[in-house]
């Protein structure tokens, strides 16, 4: 049976079918990122503030005089989205806490890109998280500085050319490991950390409403396909966020309060990463021995997280 | 009549604030701030002030969690000084361009480097066009009702715009002063509730800080402008209510002995006492020596600038910042603005002063007055001098 096709049937145990990031919005074709942004929403309905950093998903969903919003929204800077949302949900609690405002729940979010969250943002985000403010921060990576026209992050797996950290004659692009955000924001001991990808949408809407469940922070690492910068098919954002799940680039987890999950969707067996890199443009300098040397970093970064499955116990 | 009492001017701001009905304060401690930041996490934890008090990793983050708090409706309050007040540059036109109402107290410290931490202004200098409306504190009584009046001011309806108070870094902070704090009821009356004009909450979504490109973007800056500059009038009114209700007046310009004065300084902050006891001394020698002190830096008070210098004969500015490679201090830049077309202005001359905590005795200042009384007024000497500088 076509799921789509039966969608009134299914829909409506599956997803809310409310939109909270209206259409009309100015995202390229194929964007994985803001169909993520539109998943999360539906999975946090409407009882959300969202704090938003600088980069893609502000400027499209923001040009005044429109806005795609449907749910309370604020955009201030780059590197402060995590302190934003903060301010956001102590001014929420005094104002709820004096009888100022009703006496509604209401989950408070910061969001923001690769570089938002990992380089220029971190500071932001870990004393959000220290401080132990009830809010969920989403990191939308897409791997380098989509916004402003493909740069480097710390997000940008090793071995992509982007426009900072181009392949070229002695140059093989990004020569350093992905920065591991979900282990950091493990390592600040939040309740709950999870990766998701929106090409798995039940698994991401799930994540969202567990960490909105979660009294406290948390923290999810959205793998967000770029079509535009990773130079693959528009078509292809749902394919090549699976591929990089299957291949054990973008493992999918979960950690709740110290213990580690990993996600259903993962494959027994993993797919070669060249069947995830050969897609696309930012990798296709790439020659065998390159690749090599990824696969098996890849393969050892998976194992670490089958190891702490298996040996790690939960906090309480 | 509220009884005065001696107390420490950092801890009395906090004080003070603690009357706003805060609904919540993020703060990072720098020095001299840091005993606003600590007495105001004092009184939250004796329950004093029932508000959330975030203690942020960096003043970026203070700046930030006030911006968000102030978009959900929440009566906001941040302070710094110096560094931690650079470091907030970049969110202050965000917060002035959102149009909310939040009030910082700001220690005022040098800027380095090399690193110093004692008084100057050259920390608030380059705030300047953030779009904030800044106003200047001479003493601790003026530090305990201005830090009041600007949640009044930054939350009244045609005004909606952030507030800073400048108050001397040890100077002012750091003196313990005789202080008279303002009955809490009449506080309450005079500061009512704040009634936002839009809030982030699920019950009437809205879209704060949206993208604006060419298209709108010269309409918001102009807007912002208008605002800033009446803003002017709600201040003076809010000053002449003050003042019926408490007693004590406040003007965007205030004067001494200027009214018939020959030779007119002028001052900004803490240093304006120490100016009038050399304006006395002047008068006893029979100098015709009067002082102008500059309250409101932004708005900038041209027509009270130019009512309080149409008698002089010479003007002398003294500025605690420097526009390195400029015209002279960044005061004098917007006294000579103000007064450029006028039929009758006085010579002006310019003399840096206090610079990282550096003392401006009675001396200083009756030698600034003394070196000017030679010079021609006719040919205004147009350079600017760093007072008692070692070459």
């Amino acid at each position: 049976m076509n799921i789509v096709e039966n969608f009134d049937l299914y829909a409506p145990r599956l997803i809310n079918k409310k939109e909270l990031l209206s259409a009309g919005h100015r995202a390229c074709q194929g964007c994985g990122e803001v169909l993520a942004v539109r998943l999360m929403c539906k999975a946090l309905g409407e009882n959300t503030v969202i704090a938003s950093a600088t980069g893609c998903m502000e400027i499209i969903s923001s040009m005044y005089p429109t806005t795609a919003w449907e749910v309370p929204w604020i955009h201030v800077a780059f590197e402060n989205a995590a302190a934003v949302a903060a301010g956001v949900e102590a001014g929420l609690k005094g104002l709820r806490k004096k009888g100022k405002i009703d006496d509604r729940y209401i989950k408070v979010v910061g969001m923001a890109g690769d570089g938002g969250t990992m380089d220029i943002g971190l500071q932001a985000l870990s004393g959000a998280m220290e401080r132990g403010h009830d809010m969920l921060f989403v990191c939308f990576d897409n791997e380098a500085y989509m916004n402003t026209g493909i740069q480097r992050s710390s997000g940008t797996p090793m071995g992509a050319s982007t426009t900072t950290a181009p392949a070229g004659k002695i140059s093989s692009g990004q020569k350093t490991w992905k920065k591991n955000m979900a282990e950091i924001m493990v390592a600040h001991s939040v309740p709950y950390v999870a990766t998701a990808c929106p090409s798995y949408p039940l698994d991401f809407i799930r994540k969202v409403e567990k960490a909105k469940a979660t009294k406290g922070p948390s923290y999810i690492h959205c793998f967000s396909v770029c079509p535009t910068g990773w130079r693959c098919g528009s078509h292809l954002a749902i394919a090549m966020g699976r591929l990089a799940v299957e291949s054990g680039v973008f493992p999918l987890y979960e950690v709740e309060n110290g213990k580690y999950k990993v996600s259903s969707e993962m494959p027994k067996k993993l797919k070669p990463v060249k069947d995830y890199f050969k897609g696309q443009g930012r990798f296709r300098h790439l020659g065998e021995a390159e690749i090599q040397v990824i696969q098996h970093k890849v393969e050892s970064e998976y194992q670490k997280i089958l190891d702490k499955v298996k040996y790690l116990k939960a906090w309480d | 009549m509220a009884k005065r009492v001696g107390m420490e001017v950092a801890v009395a701001v906090a004080e003070a604030v603690g009357q706003c009905d805060i609904d919540m304060a993020a703060v990072y401690p720098i020095t001299p701030q840091s005993h606003i930041a600590e007495h105001l996490s004092d009184l939250v934890a004796d329950g004093k002030i029932d508000a959330e008090f975030v203690t942020v990793e960096s003043e970026h983050s203070a700046m930030s969690a006030v911006i968000g708090a102030s978009g959900t409706g929440a009566r906001v309050y941040t302070a710094t000084s110096s560094q931690g007040l650079m470091l907030m540059h970049e969110l202050l036109p965000i917060a002035s361009g959102m149009r909310l109402p939040i009030v910082m107290g700001i220690a005022n410290r040098a800027v380095s480097g090399p690193l110093n931490i004692l008084n100057d202004h050259s920390d608030i200098m380059p705030q300047r066009d953030s779009g904030w409306i800044s106003l200047f504190v001479e003493n601790g009584q003026e530090a305990i009702d201005l830090s009041i009046q600007a949640f009044k001011i930054a939350e009244h309806k045609d005004v909606l715009l952030p507030v800073c108070v400048n108050i001397d870094g040890f100077q002012l902070t750091h003196m313990v002063e005789p202080l008279e704090f303002p009955d809490q009821e009449l506080v309450n009356k005079f500061l009512p509730p704040r009634v936002p004009y839009a809030t982030l909450h699920p019950s009437k979504p809205v879209t704060m800080g949206a993208f604006a490109m060419s298209d709108y973007f010269t309409e918001m800056m102009k807007a912002k402008d208008e605002a800033l500059k009446n803003s002017k009038k709600v201040i003076i009114d809010i000053w002449d209510e003050w003042a019926r209700m408490f007693g004590r007046a406040y003007k965007p310009v205030e004067t001494y002995k200027a009214e018939d004065a020959e030779i007119l300084m002028l001052t900004m902050g803490s240093m304006g006492e120490t100016a009038e006891v050399a304006i006395d001394a002047l008068r006893a020698k029979g100098v015709s020596a009067g002082l102008i002190k500059l309250r409101l830096w932004r708005p900038f008070p041209f027509e009270e600038i130019r009512a309080a210098a149409k008698n002089a004969k010479k003007l002398i500015v003294t500025d605690r910042a420097v526009s390195f490679g400029g015209p002279g201090g960044p005061v004098f830049s917007e006294i000579k603005s103000a007064l450029y077309h006028e039929a009758h202005r006085p010579a002006i001359y310019n003399y840096i002063i206090g610079l990282g905590g550096r003392d401006v005795t009675v001396k200083d200042f009756i030698g600034m007055v003394e070196k000017v009384i030679p010079y021609n007024a006719e040919k205004t000497v147009d350079t600017y001098e760093f007072w008692g500088v070692r070459e």
